[in-house]
């Protein structure tokens, strides 16, 4: 598979519609792996990093689920298909920065991909759309059984898989979960949510931007510890903790319908009447108004159906996306502009919102 | 990350920066499986670490680093297999590689209580990788003893070596590879 043809492909991502939930958008879960007695790759020669990459790559291939992937070199992939990819969530920043000797298997639907020479000489990675650890744990746990295959891991009984950094060993698993919480940032409560779900072992992320500011209110929670609990714990420990944020984002939207209705719909309508007629738009705002008629969606105000249209646009408003579109490369104010006018005409065709149904709020 | 407890001091404070010896203006707390960690950063090093990018921050490598004194006993160990240093762990925050867990247990040991929920791997092993391994380990023994038995005349032993070599050879699975 060529780097064009995944770029137009249909993606787990962005295109797996029928298991699309309300709060939890995506469910990712990576493992980092090394090989055993080789230099971590920050620490190897050049020619060193092009032979792990070259055998790792191999390996990748030879599995069962990295069929007719696309198994490409850093090096290969221009400015703008590396930000494609980053958007993504298919391969890393860093490793789109990387010098010489890095690399990237990525399956035919984009739910796997396996990063050569990034901080490990692998990063194995899952994407689930929706909220299912438990099913995107089956499969990386196939995926890298698979790999043993082929590969001599560098493992300790004690200290479990080694990794680069002292921060990931053990289980070397880091599961996360992006979620959409719009009516904790509205209602002023994500300060505090951060500071519970630290007190729990995990880290909360803003997606699109810093902390609990995050454009677009989409969040990211993973595990924060590796040594110490096994991959089911940690996944069993997540699923709480991402259950009861959950609750508490459903709290906060019933709060916000029982105080002031009026001033909810008044938001999800002006941003309906943004999207279809504004000419100016930067990622952020974007994401923002995106992010309300998500929330419309949620609180029956637009048919379930159209759910998947906003995460699609999600990604397809980044700038990497919006440029790949329009076949040319464009300065922040021309992206602007061309953003608008993307989703002016995806918001033409749009169904109109109804605010009748959505007295008792709930989805 | 967490913005809300990062609290910028622009008042003069007389706690120095982790990491180098400047003044520390930046102030972080993370609270890591109910322990409660603080890093104090100078404006350069806060900005060289990213933490004002909550993407490319981890708390957790400022301790790291922070915890890793100079003049620490281990400080004069070397990695046999890459020939990493401890000042290399400073400046780089990763290790060499794998056998520099070996080298530098002493100075890993105490960071894992403070960084970890536990000190000791309970989850996946990669099973098929260590048999293959302890398939090997016993391959090299019995070719050792077969070169011993050889050399001082022991036709037997050499006989039985080379038996249990043809069949420990049968057990072997697939190549497996490292970039040794
Ligand atoms: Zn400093
Ligand atoms: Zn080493």
């Amino acid at each position: 598979m060529t780097i064009a043809s995944l770029i137009d492909s249909p993606s787990e991502l962005t295109d797996a519609a029928s298991s699309k939930t309300a709060i939890v958008l995506m469910t990712r879960i990576r493992l980092a792996r090394n090989l055993s007695g080789t230099a971590f790759p920050g620490w190897a020669k050049p020619a060193q990093r092009e032979e792990i990459l070259r055998i790792c790559r191999e390996a990748v291939a030879a599995t069962s689920p990295m069929k007719r992937s696309l198994n490409i070199t850093v090096g290969e992939l221009s400015e703008l298909e590396k930000q494609i990819l980053v958007e993504r969530h298919l391969i890393s920043r860093e490793l789109s920065g990387a010098k010489g000797g890095a690399g990237v298997v990525i399956s035919k639907d984009q739910a796997f991909s396996v990063m050569v020479n990034e901080e490990d000489h692998l990063r194995i990675q899952v994407l689930r759309s929706g909220f299912q650890l438990k099913k995107a744990w089956n499969a990386i746990t196939e995926l890298d059984s698979a790999l043993e295959d082929h590969l001599d891991y560098a493992f300790t009984p004690t200290l479990g898989y080694l990794t680069a950094c002292p921060t990931n060993l053990g289980t070397a698993m880091r599961a996360s979960a992006m979620m959409h919480l719009p009516a904790l940032v509205i209602s002023n409560q994500m300060e505090k949510v951060v500071r519970a779900v630290n007190q729990l072992g995990m880290v909360v992320r803003g997606l699109f931007g810093e902390g609990s500011d995050a454009s677009g209110s989409i969040f990211q929670i993973s595990n924060q510890t590796t040594l110490g609990e096994s991959e089911g714990e940690i996944i069993k420990r997540l699923h709480t903790v991402l259950q009861s944020i959950i609750e508490h984002e459903l709290n906060a939207r019933e709060k916000l319908l029982e105080a002031d209705a009026g001033k909810l719909f008044d938001k999800v309508g002006r941003a309906f009447g943004i999207l279809q007629n504004s000419h100016l738009l930067s990622s952020g705002e974007a994401m923002n108004l995106l992010s309300l008629i998500r929330l419309g969606i949620d609180l029956a105000v637009f048919p379930d159906a159209s759910r998947s249209v906003i995460d699609r646009l999600f990604i397809e408003a980044q700038p990497g996306h919006l440029q790949h579109a329009q076949k040319g490369e464009f300065d922040p104010a021309q992206r602007d502009l061309l953003r608008a006018a993307r989703l002016r005409s995806e918001f033409a065709n749009f169904v109109h919102p109804n605010f009748s149904f959505s007295t008792n709020g709930k989805n | 990350m967490v913005r809300a407890e990062l609290i910028k001091n622009l008042m003069a404070n007389p706690l120095k920066c982790d990491l180098c010896a400047k003044p520390a203006t930046v102030h972080l707390t993370q609270i890591v499986s109910n322990k409660v960690h603080k890093v104090d950063l100078c404006e350069t090093c806060a900005q060289a670490k990213g933490v004002t990018d909550p993407s490319g921050f981890s708390l957790a490598d400022l301790l790291l680093k922070a915890s890793l004194n100079p003049d620490t006993p281990t400080a004069g160990v070397r990695c046999e297999q890459c020939g990493f240093t401890q000042s290399d762990f400073k400046k780089h925050g990763r290790f060499g590689c794998p056998t520099c867990y070996e080298a530098f247990k002493g100075v890993v040991e105490p960071m894992l209580d403070t960084m970890h929920k536990g000190t000791t791997h309970t989850g996946k092993i990669p099973q098929r990788a260590l048999e293959r391994k302890s398939i090997y380990d016993r391959l090299t023994k019995l070719e050792l003893d077969l070169t011993e038995a050889i050399k001082s005349e022991r036709y037997e032993d050499a006989a039985r070596a080379r038996d249990e070599i043809s069949q420990v050879k049968q057990t072997v699975p697939s190549n497996p590879k490292s970039a040794r």
